[in-house]
């Protein structure tokens, strides 16, 4: 459609600005390659908003549904007739959605990340790196097919691999990039397959084909069997491990917590607002596939979202490295979004899950891009992670305070904030489909207010920490991104997302069930009073003082990355790469030696006959020349 | 007169001068008495050349424009080979095949 092709913009101008800071950074002032981000991002910011303007309300739906719009594609790499891969923007509800996401917290990221890096080696380079995700990520979105969706999928891995590692004198810091990028590089090895899989069954790549409910790939796709799976089945399982790499699901979530080593803004948009929900984006955009042909592995999915659920909400209650939570928190809430894609159906009636877990993807990542950025400006002022080293910060950091106050509200789904909404909704439908699912969401959402409120009044109130050098509230450019944040998790909860974004395209009306919101509420109150008595005035408990095997065990986070290292230290090092390793330096390089010096012998022994000596070649050749003809005569005269 | 003489015996003459030449050349240190050997060998060439074009086809004349197209090849041959030869005493004093190895691996 023509009125949409001014989109191409989006991507060529971040990726212009990722050329021009990276390349001239080193010659300009930092704080004008900080300005040039800024801005092209608040260009594109206003895109995405006309863009998701003009889908939704002018040129998006055709009969009353949501279209699927590709205004813009060229054939990238052509291998055969029929192999063709293709680059390209495709616009529906769910990618316009993540446009708008990703710019907005892209840009509260950019401004903020002026005040908080100022002064840091790298400045420019940082700035690059920020440019280079947000095209990634905006690539990613906006792909037309799953290989586009590949390609730039491995792109915001490798800008994430840059942003972690962004401080690389520290040796934490370069530990956790590598981490972070083997971990999900495990995870794509499988995504990689399942992409092979899939477009040998379905003979495509496209989104629009692969996902069409009547088309035939999933009409066909199922009929083959592999292993008692249907190959579809089988296909779309391993997609999915990919999501849950790039998600941080279990056991894949080793990653998310380390990352925490890189620049406190890169946390508050990588790892917590965009690049992991990716995984979740993903499965929504091949909602129609898991719904329909492989419904066994989306109930699986919801099982994978509940357990990580739990199970990083128990973590978070025991850390207390101010980031670490939040990422804990962020892995918690990832696993609520991905338990609505499990309990959902397909058709716009049924898709209550799909909507819910779309919204709370949005609202998530407005209020959780808020609490890192508040961690970031609590940090900033107190120059520490650990919240032993804070406490009664209420009266120094105002601002901060109330911004952070209301994130914590919206994500322990306190109404009228955004959280609330969509919290509710996914209870909603997990209620109604998967009994279990809902009583486990229903814990973790317990469990999510009081481990928020225990961050909240151990580094706000409870007053007896001291501070070497009065803390003071960070600077203007720090302070808007957190109000104009604080506002959108204050409000977004009031979209109508069921209007918008359904997994048909069709709209249907969605409202708040009282029945299931009440108990909802009187949970998360519960937490948060519970919080609020332990920690209001308590800094003892904070350390785990009184703390019995249990709660090692959890605040050493099962010892899960123990495990990982074991396998890998032990069995792996020890029984697999140790004999490789031999068999690598005694039989192959002695192989290798072996002819090296056989041919050396050799050749040590026959360059006597190069003796220069003319006389020598002419016997030689005389002989040579009579042998031949006493061969030909006995030949010839027979 | 010719006509007398049997095509073998002047194919005797030419093979007893080759192999002159070849014993020559095989034998012989010093370079000029090589190269007077080879100039044997190119002349016994010469003669079977001769010697054929006039008993077998008398007509054509193909065999002895080869013998004079050799001579001045053996000619030219020589020029550069003398070269060679001077150049190298200049360079060590010697014209005998034994010690110019230069050759050597």
């Amino acid at each position: 459609m023509e009125s949409f092709s001014f989109t191409i913009i989006i991507p060529v101008i971040l990726f212009v600005s990722f050329l021009v800071i990276g390349l001239a950074g080193g010659k300009m002032k930092p704080i004008i390659s900080g300005i040039i981000g800024t801005i092209t991002l608040f260009f594109t910011t206003l895109l995405s908003y006309i863009t998701a303007y003009l889908y939704f309300f002018d040129f998006g739906k055709l009969n009353n549904v949501y279209q699927k719009i590709i205004p813009f594609n060229i054939e990238w790499l052509r291998f055969t007739d029929s192999l063709i891969i293709k680059m390209g923007i495709l616009l529906d509800p769910i990618s316009v959605m993540m446009l708008v996401v990703i710019t907005t917290v892209s840009l509260m990221v950019h401004i903020y990340s002026i005040g908080y890096m100022k002064g840091e080696k790298g400045f420019s380079r940082y700035f690059a790196f920020l440019s280079l995700f947000t095209f990634s990520m905006i690539g990613l979105v906006i792909a037309t097919n799953i290989f586009q969706t590949y390609v730039f999928w491995e792109l915001v891995g490798a800008s994430s691999y840059l942003l972690i590692g962004y401080y690389f004198e520290k040796p934490s810091a370069v530990a956790a990039s590598k981490k972070a990028f083997i971990v999900t590089r495990f995870a794509d090895l499988g995504f990689l397959i399942g992409i092979l899989i899939l477009s040998n069954i379905t003979g495509t790549f496209d989104f629009i084909l692969l996902t069409d409910p009547n088309g035939v790939a999933i009409s066909q796709g199922s009929s083959i069997i592999f292993v008692g799976l249907s190959s579809m089945s089988c296909a779309l399982f391993l997609i999915f491990i990919g999501c849950a790499g790039k998600s941080a699901m279990f056991p894949l979530h080793i990653w998310l917590p380390d990352a925490m080593e890189g620049p406190t803004p890169v946390s508050a948009l990588i790892h917590a607002a965009t690049m992991v929900v990716a995984g979740v984006y993903l499965v929504a955009r091949l909602f129609p596939m898991y719904a329909l042909s492989a419904p066994a592995v989306l109930e699986f999915i919801g099982y994978v979202g509940a357990f990580t659920s739990l199970f990083a909400a128990i973590i978070a209650c025991t850390q207390t490295d101010i980031k670490r939570i939040l990422a804990f928190s962020t892995i918690s809430q990832i696993g609520f979004m991905l338990v609505a894609l499990g309990v959902s159906k397909y058709g716009s009636e049924n898709s209550l899950g799909f909507t819910s877990s779309m919204f709370h993807l949005f609202t998530h990542s407005m209020f959780k891009a808020l609490l890192f950025l508040g961690a970031g400006s609590i940090i900033h002022a107190v120059h520490s992670n650990d919240m032993k080293d804070m406490g009664g910060l209420k009266k120094y950091l105002p601002v901060t305070h109330i911004t952070f106050l209301i994130a914590c509200l919206a994500i322990a789904g306190i109404p009228p904030f955004s959280g609330f909404f969509s919290k509710d909704e996914i209870l909603v439908a997990a209620f109604e489909n998967n009994f279990a699912l809902f009583i486990i969401q229903y814990i973790v959402a317990g469990l999510t207010a009081f481990y928020m409120f225990r961050l909240y009044f151990s580094v706000f109130w409870n007053k007896n920490a001291e501070y070497k050098s009065q803390p003071h509230e960070s600077p203007k450019s720090m302070l808007l991104p957190l109000i104009f944040l604080a506002i959108a998790s204050a409000v977004t909860g009031f979209i109508p997302f069921s209007k918008f974004i359904t997994s048909d395209g069709i709209s249907f009306d969605s409202h708040i069930h009282w029945s299931v919101a009440i108990p909802t509420i009187a949970i998360a109150l519960a937490g948060i009073f519970t919080a609020m008595y332990f920690y209001k005035k308590d800094s003892e408990r904070l350390s785990g003082a009184n703390s019995n095997s249990i709660y090692k065990i959890i605040y050493n986070k099962f010892y899960i990355d123990e495990v990982y290292l074991f396998i890998t230290k032990k069995i792996i090092f020890n029984l697999i790469s140790v004999p490789i390793a031999w068999f690598d330096k005694k039989i192959i390089d002695n192989t290798m030696n072996g002819i090296a010096s056989l041919t050396n012998f050799i050749s040590d022994k026959i360059k006597s006959f190069q003796s220069g000596q003319l006389q020598q070649y002419a016997y030689v050749m005389v002989s040579g020349m009579i042998v031949i003809l006493l061969l030909a005569l006995y030949l010839f005269n027979q | 007169m010719l006509a007398e003489i049997k095509l073998e015996y002047f194919l005797i003459v030419s093979t007893i001068v080759f192999f002159t030449g070849i014993y020559g050349f095989l034998t012989r240190k010093n370079l000029i008495t090589m190269l007077m050997s080879t100039e044997l060998i190119l002349n016994s060439v010469n003669i079977n050349f001769v010697v054929f074009n006039k008993y077998l086809y008398p007509e054509n004349l193909q065999g002895q424009f080869f013998a004079l197209f050799i001579i001045a090849i053996a000619a030219t041959e020589v020029a550069v080979a003398i070269a060679i030869i001077i150049s190298l005493y200049r360079r060590i004093k010697t014209i005998d095949v034994e010690n110019v190895t230069e050759m050597k691996y």
